[in-house]
C-alpha cells in the first residue's frame, strides 16, 4: 500500500487529532432522537417504584399505614424504614463520611425526603398509591439558617452520638459537622492586623441545582438464578457504584454489573447515590423482578444534591499601592440534613483552598465550618471541580472589593498581583503547586480585545448621564480571572470512599486497522468519543473516524473513578494517551520486524513507521495492526492491546479571562448583556470546537445562576423552587451571545498538556456576570449584593441606594 | 408528575359537550389546549376523573373580522391570533400580546378561550379582554348568554361562567387608535412580573377615550377605570400619564411570590403602564 501521494499534511489531517475540529459523533443520534437514556430502557415484566415524601421539612414520623395502598390493584410492595432495616439499609453511609436515611427512621429532616417506596406493576398505579400511603407526621421546629441553626437547640441529627468526633474531626455543637482549616491562621491575622488597607465582605453563594435536563434513575435488575445484579443507571461514576453496591448488599463484586447509558447531563448531580437506587436494588431483589425508579423534575430540584450554599467571610490586606498582603476567609457551609458532598474524602470543603485565585498572596487561611439544616442534602460540584466555583467567585469579590477600597481599577489591581509566568510551577500560601500559567498575557489579550479603556471611558459618560437624568440605564463591566484546580487527582491524596482517583484506558487494535478504547469515565454531554478518540489517533496513527470509544458498563471498561471535576482529560485523557504509546511502543517492534531493520531504526511519523533516513521505506500503523495478528514474530506476542492505569503526579490548572458587559434597567431591574467575551486557557487544544461547546454551556448555567437560579426555601423550610416556572433555565432568548478566545499553556505535567475545560465557563462565569452587575452601582457606592440578580434584587440595589426618586 | 386516571371523551358538538357535564357535574371539566389543565393534572392539584376534549367540538374556530367587529372563536390558537393577517391590521394589539405568551410550543396548542375561561391571574388575555371590552359568549343547559370581559372576573378561578357553560366566543370592537401590550417577565415561558395593556385614541391631538387593564398584579385582572379617563382629554403629556399610572396603580393589589416583593411590583407596575401609555400614544 503505497500512498505516498499523499502530502505529510494529508495525513496528518486525515487523522482527525489532536487539534482538528472534528465533528462530535454522538450527535448524529443525539439529534435525531435516538439516543438511549435510562427511562428509554423497558425489561419484560419491569416494576415501577414512586416514593411517598415528607411535605415537612422537620417532623417526627409517628406512623405510616400501607394498608390502602397495598390494596389498590397492581401494587406489589411498599417499603419503608422497617423494612430495610433487617438487610442495614435503611441508612447508607454518603460521600462525606455521614450516613443518610433511605428511608425516614422515625423523622423526616427536609422536605421531599423519602418516607416510604412503593412498587408498582405500572407507573401510574405506583402514583396512585403513593397517595393511599397515610403518613402521620408530628412536626418540629424548623431551621433554614445554619447561622441559627449553631445556636439552636433544637437536635437536628439525633442519631448522632453527643459530643463525639465526626468524620472530620471534633462537632461542636450538635448541628455542626466538621471545622475544616488550611493556611497559617495566626500568621495571616497579623498581616491583617498591621496592613495599610483592609477590605471585608461577607459573601453568599446561594444554593442553586445542577438540574441536569435528564432527572436521575436507575432500572436494577436481580436475576436469581445466576445471582448477578443488573443496574443500569445514570451514574457519572458507574464503577464506584458498583463497588459501594457490593459493599451495602454483600453481593460479590463480579456479581454486580453497572452500566451508566446515554447521559442527558449530569453537571455533578449524577455523582452520588440516593435512596432510589438503594430502594430499587432491594425492591428487585425481593421481587425478583427489574425495577425502574425515575425521578420527575420536582423530585430532582427538591430532593437529589443540591450545589454551593455557602457563606464566605473574608478579608483581604494590600499595601496602598494595591500589593496584596494576605486573606483570610471563613465558610459557614451549608450542607443540609446529611452530609452528602462529593468531595475527596481527605477535603470536606473540596479544594476550596484554591481561593487565592490567580494571585501571589504570600500568606492565607481558610477556615469551613459544615453546618446541618433542614435542607436537602448535597453539596456538588455543579459544573466545577469541588467547591472551586464557590472559591473563584470569593476571591474574584474579594478583589472588587479591595478595589473599592483602595479606589483602584480593578484591571490593574489584578495586573500587579498576579502570578509571574517565572512563578510556575507556584506554590500557592493554602498548600497547591500551580502546574503552569501565563496570566499577563492572557489578561492584556482580553482587555485589548473588548477596548477595555474605550468601556470604562463609556461607562463615566454614562454615570453623568445618569446623573442629568438623560438615561435610566447603567452600565457594568464585569472582570474575572480565575484559575481552577481540575483532574483530581493524586492518588496519594485525593480518593473517594476509599478509592484512589486514578483513571485509565484500556485500547484493543483489530487487525484491519481500526480499534476500539474503552475508558472508566462517562460522557454526560461531553464528548468522550469524539475527543479521545482523537488524542488515539494522533498517538496510534489510526483515523479517529476509525476508533470507537465506550465508557460505562463495568463489565467491560477498565475500572475508573469517573466523570466530574474536569477528571477526564487530565486523567483519563491522559491514561488514553499513555496506553497509545504503548500499543506504539509494540508496533515499533513489529514494524522493525517486518523492515528487517533494528527497533531503533525506525521512527513513528504521523500514520507509520520510517525508516530513519530513508522515508520511502515504512510500514503504515494499518498494515502493522495486521501483522500483529497475522505474523509470528520472534520474541513478540501475537495481537495488538494495550491497557493504562493513570495516577496524575498533580491537579491541572486550567485559568481565564473572562469580561462581561451589561445594560442594567435601573427601573426595572432587568438586565442584558452587551458582550461577553472569554478567553479560555485549557493548555492543550484536543477538539476547538468541541472545547467553544463547552464554554457556550458552561457560561449559559453561569448565567443562569448568577442572574436568576436558585433554591429557595421558606422559614418552614418549604422549598419555593420546585419547578421550571420558577428555577431559572435560560431559553435561546435570554442566553446571551458569546465571543471566544484562547491562549494556549500546556501542563508541563500531563502526557499531551491538555488541562481540561468542561467547568471553567462556570468557575469563571459566575463571577464575571455578577461583577457586572456591581460594577454598574459602583460609582453610586455598592460594595457588595447577593447573588442571584434576578429582577427584584437588582431593582432592590438602585432602591438602597436611593436611585429611585 | 404522573397525573391520576381519567375518563377521555372527544364530542363533535356543543350539546354533547353540555349533556357530558350535565351527567358528570364536578367530575367533568373540559379541555381546550390542555396547557394550564394537563400540567395541574399531573400535579394531581386537579384531579378530572371525566375529561371532555374540545379539539373536535365544531363551531368553536374561526376569525371573523365584519366591519370594527371582530368575532374569535374559542378554540382559536395563540399562534393563529398571531399569523392571521385580518387581526394584524385590525386588532394589532392582540398580536402583540400574544407573541408575548409562553414559547411557540405553548402558543401552538393554548387557545384564547381557555386562557380567559378559567379565571387563572397570570393569564394574559384575561386584561386584555378588558382592556377592549369584549363579549363572551357562553352556553349551557338554559341556552346561551353573553358576559362582559370586564363582569366575568371575581377571584383567582373563580368567574361569572357555572360549572356548566363552555365559553364557545368572544367578541369586541376594534376602531383602531394607538395601542400597546407592555410585560415585564423573567424569562420566555414565564407570567408576569406587571403586565398593562392600553388602547386610546387620539384626535386633534388630544386624547378622546383611552382604555388600560393590567395583568398578574391582582388576584383578578384589573381594568383602571380612572386611569382612562385621567388621560382623557388631555394632550397625554408628563403630568397626565402621572395621573394615569397613579390612578392604575391605586386599583392594583400585587402580592409577593418568587418574582419579587409588593413594594417592587407595585414600582414596576408603574414603570410599565407608564411605558404602555407612552408607546400606545406614540403609535396613535
Ligand atoms: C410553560 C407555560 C408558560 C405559559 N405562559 C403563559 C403566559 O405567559 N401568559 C399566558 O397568558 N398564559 C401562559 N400559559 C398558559 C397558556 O397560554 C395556556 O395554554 C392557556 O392559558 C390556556 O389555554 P388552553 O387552551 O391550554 O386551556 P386548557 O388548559 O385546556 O384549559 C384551561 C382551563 O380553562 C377551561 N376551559 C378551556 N376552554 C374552555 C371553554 N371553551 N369553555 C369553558 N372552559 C374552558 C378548562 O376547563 C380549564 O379549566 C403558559 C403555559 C405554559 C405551559
Amino acid at each position: 500500500m503505497k500512498d505516498d501521494i499523499q502530502t505529510r499534511e494529508d495525513r496528518v489531517s486525515n487523522l482527525k487529532g489532536l487539534g482538528s475540529s472534528r465533528k462530535r459523533v454522538e450527535d448524529a443520534r443525539f439529534t435525531q432522537g435516538k439516543g438511549n437514556y435510562v427511562d428509554d430502557i423497558k425489561m419484560p415484566g419491569m416494576l415501577h417504584g414512586d416514593f411517598v415524601r415528607s411535605p415537612h421539612a422537620h417532623a417526627r414520623v409517628k406512623s405510616i399505614n400501607i394498608e390502602q395502598a397495598m390494596a389498590l390493584d397492581g401494587v406489589v410492595a411498599v417499603l419503608t424504614a422497617k423494612d430495610l432495616e433487617p438487610l442495614n439499609l435503611h441508612w447508607m453511609p454518603t460521600l462525606a463520611g455521614d450516613k443518610q436515611m433511605v428511608l425516614a427512621d422515625g423523622k423526616v429532616l427536609f422536605q421531599g425526603q423519602e418516607v416510604a417506596f412503593v412498587v408498582a406493576r405500572d407507573r401510574y398505579v405506583a402514583a396512585d398509591a403513593v397517595e393511599l400511603v397515610e403518613v402521620e407526621y408530628e412536626e418540629l421546629p424548623v431551621l433554614v439558617n445554619p447561622f441559627a441553626a449553631l445556636e439552636s437547640e433544637v437536635v437536628l441529627r439525633e442519631d448522632l452520638e453527643a459530643g463525639a468526633d465526626g468524620a472530620h474531626g471534633p462537632r461542636k455543637h450538635h448541628n455542626h459537622i466538621f471545622l475544616w482549616e488550611e493556611g497559617d491562621k495566626v500568621a495571616t491575622e497579623q498581616v491583617l492586623d498591621n496592613a495599610e488597607v483592609v477590605a471585608e465582605e461577607t459573601v453568599y453563594y446561594h444554593r442553586t441545582h445542577p438540574c441536569p435536563l435528564e432527572t436521575c434513575g436507575t432500572v436494577a435488575s436481580m436475576d436469581k438464578v445466576n445471582g448477578k445484579l443488573t443496574l443500569y443507571g445514570t451514574f457519572q461514576a458507574p464503577h464506584v457504584v458498583r463497588t459501594v453496591a457490593s459493599i451495602l448488599s454483600g453481593i460479590e463484586e463480579h456479581n454486580i454489573r453497572v452500566v451508566s447509558p446515554d447521559i442527558g447531563g449530569g453537571f455533578g448531580n449524577k455523582v452520588g447515590v440516593y435512596p432510589g437506587y438503594v430502594c430499587a436494588i432491594v425492591a428487585s431483589i425481593v421481587t425478583g423482578a427489574p425495577v425502574k425508579w425515575v425521578e420527575d423534575r420536582m423530585e430532582n430540584l427538591m430532593a437529589t444534591a443540591f450545589a454551593r450554599d455557602y457563606w464566605m467571610k473574608g478579608r483581604i490586606s494590600a499595601t496602598r499601592e494595591g500589593k496584596i498582603t494576605g486573606l483570610h476567609c471563613h465558610v459557614t457551609a451549608d450542607h443540609g440534613a446529611f452530609d452528602a458532598c462529593a468531595d475527596p474524602t481527605k477535603y470536606p470543603a473540596g479544594f476550596f483552598h484554591i481561593c487565592t485565585g490567580s494571585y501571589d498572596i504570600p500568606v492565607a487561611y481558610v477556615g469551613v465550618d459544615g453546618v446541618y439544616t433542614n435542607k436537602a442534602p448535597g453539596g456538588v460540584a455543579y459544573r466545577c471541580s469541588f467547591r472551586v466555583t464557590e472559591a473563584a467567585y470569593f476571591i474574584e469579590r474579594m478583589i472588587e472589593v479591595l478595589a473599592i477600597e483602595l479606589d483602584m481599577d480593578a484591571a490593574e489591581l489584578r495586573r500587579i498581583n498576579f502570578i509571574k509566568k517565572e512563578q510556575f510551577p507556584y506554590q500557592s500560601a493554602l498548600g497547591w503547586e500551580y502546574d503552569s500559567g501565563n496570566y499577563h498575557t492572557a489578561w492584556d489579550k482580553a482587555l485589548e480585545a473588548v477596548q477595555y479603556n474605550h468601556l470604562r471611558k463609556e461607562q463615566a459618560e454614562r454615570v453623568e448621564a445618569f446623573k442629568k437624568g438623560e438615561t435610566r440605564k447603567l452600565l457594568g463591566i464585569g472582570l474575572t480571572f480565575f484559575t481552577e484546580i481540575v483532574g483530581a487527582g493524586p492518588v496519594k491524596n485525593c480518593d473517594i470512599l476509599g478509592m484512589g482517583m486514578f483513571d485509565s484506558c484500556e485500547i484493543r487494535i483489530h487487525p484491519t486497522g481500526s480499534a476500539i478504547a474503552r475508558l472508566g469515565t462517562i460522557s454526560q454531554g461531553q464528548g468522550h468519543a469524539t475527543t479521545f478518540a482523537q488524542i488515539l489517533a494522533t498517538e496510534i496513527g489510526l483515523p479517529a473516524d476509525s476508533i470507537t470509544v465506550e465508557e460505562g458498563d463495568t463489565d467491560t471498561a477498565p475500572y475508573g473513578l469517573g466523570t466530574y471535576g474536569s477528571r477526564s482529560t487530565p486523567v483519563a485523557g491522559a491514561a488514553t494517551a499513555l496506553a497509545g504509546r504503548k500499543i506504539r511502543a509494540k508496533a515499533q517492534m513489529i514494524a522493525a520486524y517486518l523492515l528487517e531493520v533494528h527497533d531503533d531504526d525506525v521512527e513513528f511519523d504521523v500514520d507509520r513507521f520510517v525508516v530513519k533516513g530513508a522515508p520511502e521505506r515504512f510500514k503504515t500503523m494499518k498494515e502493522i495492526a495486521f501483522a500483529a495478528y497475522n505474523q509470528a514474530i520472534p520474541g513478540v506476542e501475537p495481537g495488538l492491546e494495550a491497557v493504562s492505569y493513570y495516577d496524575p503526579p498533580n491537579m491541572t490548572y486550567p485559568f481565564g479571562a473572562y469580561i462581561c458587559v451589561m445594560e442594567i434597567d435601573v427601573d426595572t431591574g432587568t438586565t442584558e448583556i452587551r458582550q461577553f467575551y472569554a478567553l479560555d486557557d485549557c493548555g492543550t487544544r484536543i477538539n476547538p470546537m468541541v472545547i467553544e461547546g463547552q464554554v457556550h454551556g458552561g457560561l449559559t448555567e453561569a448565567f443562569a445562576i448568577a442572574m436568576g437560579q436558585e433554591i429557595a426555601y421558606d422559614e418552614l423550610g418549604n422549598c419555593k423552587t420546585g419547578t421550571l416556572m420558577d428555577f431559572f433555565i435560560p431559553t435561546s432568548w435570554e442566553t446571551p451571545h458569546y465571543t471566544t478566545d484562547h491562549t494556549e499553556t500546556p501542563s508541563p505535567h500531563h502526557p499531551i498538556g491538555a488541562k481540561g475545560v468542561g467547568e471553567s465557563p462556570n468557575v469563571g462565569g459566575v463571577p464575571a456576570f455578577s461583577n457586572a452587575v456591581h460594577d454598574a452601582f459602583r460609582p453610586f457606592g455598592l460594595r457588595h449584593a447577593n447573588m442571584p440578580h434576578d429582577h427584584w434584587r437588582v431593582w432592590k440595589i438602585a432602591n438602597d441606594l436611593g436611585l429611585h426618586v | 408528575m404522573v397525573p391520576a386516571s381519567f375518563e377521555y371523551y372527544r364530542p363533535t358538538d356543543v350539546s354533547s359537550v353540555i349533556a357530558l357535564i350535565t351527567q358528570h357535574g364536578d367530575d367533568a371539566r373540559v379541555m381546550a389546549g390542555g396547557h394550564s389543565l394537563i400540567p395541574m393534572m399531573k400535579l394531581r392539584m386537579a384531579e378530572i376523573p371525566h375529561l371532555i376534549d374540545l379539539q373536535d367540538v365544531a363551531g368553536l374556530t374561526g376569525i371573523t373580522i365584519d366591519g370594527f367587529t371582530v368575532r374569535i372563536g374559542a378554540m382559536t390558537t395563540q399562534t393563529e391570533l398571531i399569523d392571521h393577517p385580518g387581526l394584524r391590521q385590525t386588532a394589532p394589539i392582540l398580536r402583540e400580546a400574544a407573541l408575548q405568551i409562553a414559547d411557540p410550543q405553548v402558543r401552538c396548542m393554548g387557545t384564547i378561550g381557555g386562557n380567559v375561561a378559567n379565571g387563572d391571574p397570570g393569564n394574559d388575555m384575561p386584561g386584555l379582554m378588558q382592556c377592549l371590552n369584549a363579549q363572551f359568549t357562553l352556553i349551557g343547559p338554559d341556552g346561551e348568554r353573553t358576559v362582559a370581559a370586564r363582569d366575568y372576573y371575581e377571584a383567582a378561578y373563580f368567574t361569572a361562567r357555572s360549572e356548566e357553560e363552555v365559553l364557545t366566543s368572544i367578541h369586541f370592537s376594534a376602531r383602531g387608535g394607538g395601542y400597546c401590550y407592555e410585560k415585564q417577565k423573567r424569562k420566555i415561558g414565564d407570567y408576569a412580573t406587571a403586565a398593562c395593556a392600553v388602547t386610546l385614541y387620539k384626535e386633534e391631538g388630544l386624547c378622546a377615550g383611552a382604555s388600560i387593564a393590567m395583568t398578574n398584579l391582582s388576584d383578578v385582572p384589573v381594568w383602571s377605570k380612572a386611569a382612562g379617563l385621567a388621560l382623557d382629554g388631555t394632550s397625554v403629556d408628563a403630568n397626565a400619564v402621572k395621573s394615569a399610572v397613579e390612578a392604575a396603580v391605586a386599583d392594583i393589589d400585587p402580592s409577593e411570590d418568587n418574582r419579587g416583593p409588593v413594594d417592587f411590583k407595585v414600582y414596576v407596575a408603574g414603570v410599565i403602564i407608564k411605558r404602555a401609555i407612552e408607546s400606545a400614544w406614540s403609535r396613535a
